[in-house]
C-alpha cells in the first residue's frame, strides 16, 4: 500500500493530460460518432432510430444512383490541403534555412510570428481589401498600365489566403529542426564522395524531417478542414467540406448529417496518416512518425 | 613508456616510401587576427603513420581540413598522390577523414553508414555488400551491422567511423583526434588496434592529436606544431631525446630546462653551478640545457666528479610506476623520476622529505638547445 506502484507514479504525470484528452477529445468524438447515426426531426432536434442515412447521403447513394456532390466537395478540400501543404513547403523550406543562417535570426522569427498579433479574421479580410475589384492589387496593376484582375471572390483568393494563413505553422517547426542541423554530417558526406546535391539529400535533408513532418501535419489537417477562409474569400461560393459541416451545425440545423460529414473527414485524414506511418515504418524511419 | 617500448619492438617496417602528401608554404588565415597556418612545409611518405601534434589552436586541425578539402589555403601548394589539390572539392579527393565526433549518419544503420562512400561511387550492390562485410570484419563489429548509431557505445561508434572511411580505400586516411572522447583503457586498446590496422593495410595515416603520449606510442614520425608552424619534425625518439627547442622539450613529456652560459667549448655556467656538456659550444653564447626527469640520477652518497650537485627533496609524488621528486638545488627547481622497481634490488634508494641528496646530471643526458 505504501510502496509506490507503477500507477501511483504515472498518475500525477500522465493524469491531467489523460483526463483532458478523455473529457475534451474522446468523449466529444464518441458523441459525434453516435450523433452521426441519428436523424434530424422536423424541429431541427435529434431523434432516433439509428440509421445509416446520413452516410448514404454524404456518399451520394440514393434511389436514383450516385450523386457525387459531397464527394466532390471532400475532394476539393483534400486538394486545397494538398496544394497548401506543397506550397508552404516550397516557400517555407528555403526560408527556414535562410533564417537559420542569418545573423538576424530573432528579427526574422519575430516577423514570421508577427501576423499572429492580428486577429485571424482581420488578416483574411485584409486579403479582400487587396483582391477586390477596386482593391490594392488592381490599383497597383493600374499604376503600371495593366488590366485589372478579378480575384475576389475566387478560388485563387481562397488558395492564397490559406497558404498565407498556414505558412508560419510550417516554418516554425521546420526552423527548429534546421537550426539544430549537424553540418559536420554534410562534411562527412562530401568526404565520402557525395557532391553538393547528394550531400544535401543524404546528410542534411533527413535531419530536417522531424520539423518538416510536424509542419506538414500542422498545415494539412487544418487546411483540409478550413471554412472561414473559403467563406470570406470565396464570398460564400467556394464550398469546402468545412463549410458543409458548419452549415449543418448552423443554418441547416442538421447535426446528424454534420456529424457524419465531420466523421468522414476525420476518417480520411486519419487513414492518410496511418498509411504514411506504415510507409515510414517500412523504410525504418520509426522515429519520424 | 613501458608500453611504448613493447610496441616499438613489434614494429618492423621502417617508413621510407615515396612522398604521398606534400605541403609547401601553406598559409591560412580566418580573419585579420587569427593566423591558423603560417607557412607549413611537410612531406608525408606512403605507408607511414604521421602525427600532427600540438596544443589546441596550433593549426593541426586546420591542416587536416585543408588536406580533406574543407578549407582552401590562402597560399601554398597541397599535393596528394602526385596531383595538386587546388580547387579539388572534398568529394573528389583520394582521402577520407575520421571525424573527431565520428559524424555518423544518425538515420542510417551501421551497414548503410559504411556503405555510403561505395554507394556514392555507384558500385554494384553485390560489391558494396562484400566490401562492407570486409570492413565490418576488419574493425570487428560484424554483429552490429543493423544497429543505429544511437545504439552504439563510444568505442563502437569509433570503429564504425573508421570502417566507413577505410572501406573506400583512400590513399591517405586522415584522423582528427579519433580517440579523444574515449576513456583511458579503451583509448589504449584502440591505439594498438589502429597501429596494427595501419600496418596490416600498409595505409598512410595522418593523425591529429594533442596527446603527446599517444603520438609517441603510435607514430612513425611526428610534426610538433605551435601557432601555425611546425616546430620540429622527426622520429618520436628523436623528438623526445633531442628536442630542437624549449617548446618541444616541454610539450613532449617533462623537461628540466636550465639556462646556461658557455664558458668554453665544453663547460657552461648555470644556476646549478658549472656543468659539462657532451656537445661543442661557442664560448660566450647563451644556451638552454634540457634534461629529462628520468635521466637525472639521485643517490644518498655524494661522489666526486663533474655535473654532481646537492639538492633538497621538496616534494614526492607517488604515481605507482615511479616516484617523482621535486628538488630544490640552491633555489633552482629540478624534477627527477625514479622507477619504483624492486626494493630488494641493490642500489635502489628511496628518499625522504627534506633529505639532502646527491644529484648527478650525466653530461650525455644534457641536451643543448640553441635558442
Amino acid at each position: 500500500m505504501n510502496k509506490p506502484t507503477r500507477w501511483t507514479r504515472l498518475l500525477p504525470t500522465l493524469g491531467p493530460g489523460t483526463v483532458w484528452l478523455l473529457v475534451f477529445t474522446l468523449v466529444p468524438t464518441l458523441l459525434i460518432f453516435y450523433t452521426s447515426f441519428l436523424q434530424r426531426d422536423p424541429h431541427g432536434w435529434l431523434s432516433g432510430p439509428l440509421t445509416l442515412e446520413n452516410y448514404r447521403r454524404f456518399f451520394g447513394i440514393g434511389p436514383d444512383g450516385i450523386d457525387p456532390l459531397y464527394l466532390e466537395i471532400l475532394g476539393r478540400s483534400l486538394l486545397l490541403g494538398l496544394v497548401t501543404t506543397v506550397a508552404t513547403v516550397v516557400i517555407g523550406f528555403p526560408f527556414a534555412f535562410f533564417i537559420a543562417g542569418s545573423p538576424r535570426k530573432n528579427l526574422l522569427l519575430l516577423l514570421v510570428v508577427l501576423p499572429f498579433w492580428t486577429n485571424f479574421l482581420i488578416r483574411v479580410y485584409a486579403w479582400i481589401v487587396i483582391f477586390q475589384r477596386k482593391g490594392v492589387l488592381n490599383a497597383l496593376l493600374g499604376h503600371f498600365g495593366l488590366d485589372p484582375v478579378l480575384l475576389y471572390p475566387s478560388w485563387t483568393a481562397v488558395y492564397v489566403g490559406t497558404i498565407y494563413t498556414y505558412l508560419p505553422f510550417l516554418i516554425l517547426p521546420l526552423y527548429a529542426s534546421v537550426e539544430k542541423i549537424d553540418w559536420t554530417l554534410l562534411e562527412a558526406a562530401h568526404d565520402l564522395g557525395a557532391g553538393r546535391l547528394r550531400g544535401f539529400w543524404h546528410a542534411v535533408f533527413p535531419q530536417t524531417l522531424p520539423g518538416l513532418i510536424a509542419g506538414v501535419l500542422l498545415v494539412f489537417i487544418p487546411a483540409v478542414g478550413t471554412f472561414v477562409i473559403s467563406d470570406l474569400l470565396g464570398a460564400g461560393k467556394a464550398i469546402l467540406v468545412g463549410n458543409v459541416i458548419q452549415q449543418q451545425f448552423g443554418a441547416s440545423r442538421d447535426w446528424a448529417f454534420g456529424s457524419a460529414a465531420a466523421f468522414v473527414l476525420m476518417a480520411v485524414v486519419l487513414t492518410g496518416l496511418w498509411l504514411y506511418a506504415r510507409w515510414a515504418g517500412e523504410r525504418g524511419m520509426e522515429e519520424l512518425v | 613508456m613501458e608500453q611504448r617500448k613493447l610496441f616499438k619492438g613489434k614494429r618492423t617496417r621502417t617508413p621510407g616510401g615515396e612522398t604521398i602528401v606534400r605541403l609547401s608554404g601553406v598559409r591560412k588565415r580566418f580573419d585579420r587576427q587569427t593566423t591558423a597556418l603560417d607557412g607549413v612545409d611537410l612531406e608525408v611518405r606512403a605507408g607511414e603513420f604521421f602525427s600532427l601534434l600540438g596544443p589546441s589552436g596550433c593549426g593541426k586541425t586546420t591542416l587536416l581540413r585543408i588536406l580533406a578539402g574543407f578549407e582552401e589555403p590562402d597560399q601554398g601548394r597541397v599535393e596528394i598522390a602526385g596531383s595538386s589539390m587546388q580547387g579539388v572539392p572534398p568529394y573528389r579527393r583520394p582521402v577520407n577523414l575520421v571525424f573527431q565526433n565520428y559524424a555518423l549518419f544518425p538515420h542510417m544503420n551501421v551497414f548503410d553508414n559504411i556503405a555510403f562512400g561505395l554507394r556514392m561511387k555507384r558500385l554494384p550492390d553485390a560489391e558494396v555488400r562484400a566490401r562492407v562485410g570486409w570492413a565490418l570484419e576488419l574493425v570487428d563489429i560484424a554483429e552490429l551491422e543493423r544497429r543505429r548509431p544511437h545504439e552504439l557505445s563510444g568505442g563502437q561508434k569509433q570503429r564504425v567511423a573508421l570502417a566507413r572511411a577505410l572501406v573506400n580505400e583512400p590513399e591517405v586516411l586522415l584522423l582528427d583526434e579519433p580517440l579523444g572522447a574515449l576513456d583511458y583503457k579503451l583509448r589504449k586498446q584502440l591505439q594498438v588496434e589502429l597501429m596494427n590496422l595501419q600496418e596490416e593495410l600498409g595505409l598512410t595515416f595522418i593523425y591529429v592529436t594533442h596527446d603527446q603520449e599517444e603520438a609517441l606510442v603510435m607514430s612513425d614520425r611526428i610534426a610538433v606544431m605551435r601557432a601555425g608552424r611546425v616546430e620540429q619534425l622527426g622520429l618520436p625518439e628523436a623528438l623526445y631525446e633531442r628536442p630542437a627547442n624549449r617548446f618541444v622539450a616541454q610539450f613532449l613529456g617533462t623537461s628540466n630546462l636550465i639556462p646556461a652560459h658557455a664558458v668554453d667549448r665544453r663547460r657552461v655556467e648555470t644556476p646549478l653551478g658549472p656543468l659539462r656538456v657532451a656537445e661543442e659550444l661557442e664560448a660566450g653564447r647563451r644556451y638552454t640545457l634540457s634534461i629529462r626527469p628520468e635521466k637525472v640520477r639521485l643517490s644518498r652518497r655524494a661522489q666526486p666528479g663533474p655535473n654532481r650537485i646537492e639538492a633538497r627533496v621538496d616534494d614526492i609524488i607517488y604515481t605507482g610506476a615511479e616516484n617523482q621528486y621535486l628538488l630544490d638545488a640552491g633555489g633552482f627547481e629540478l624534477v627527477a623520476y625514479t622507477l619504483n622497481s624492486d626494493i630488494q634490488e641493490p642500489g635502489y634508494e628511496e628518499f625522504d622529505y627534506d633529505e639532502r641528496i646527491a644529484v648527478h646530471l650525466p653530461e650525455e643526458n644534457l641536451v643543448v638547445i640553441h635558442e
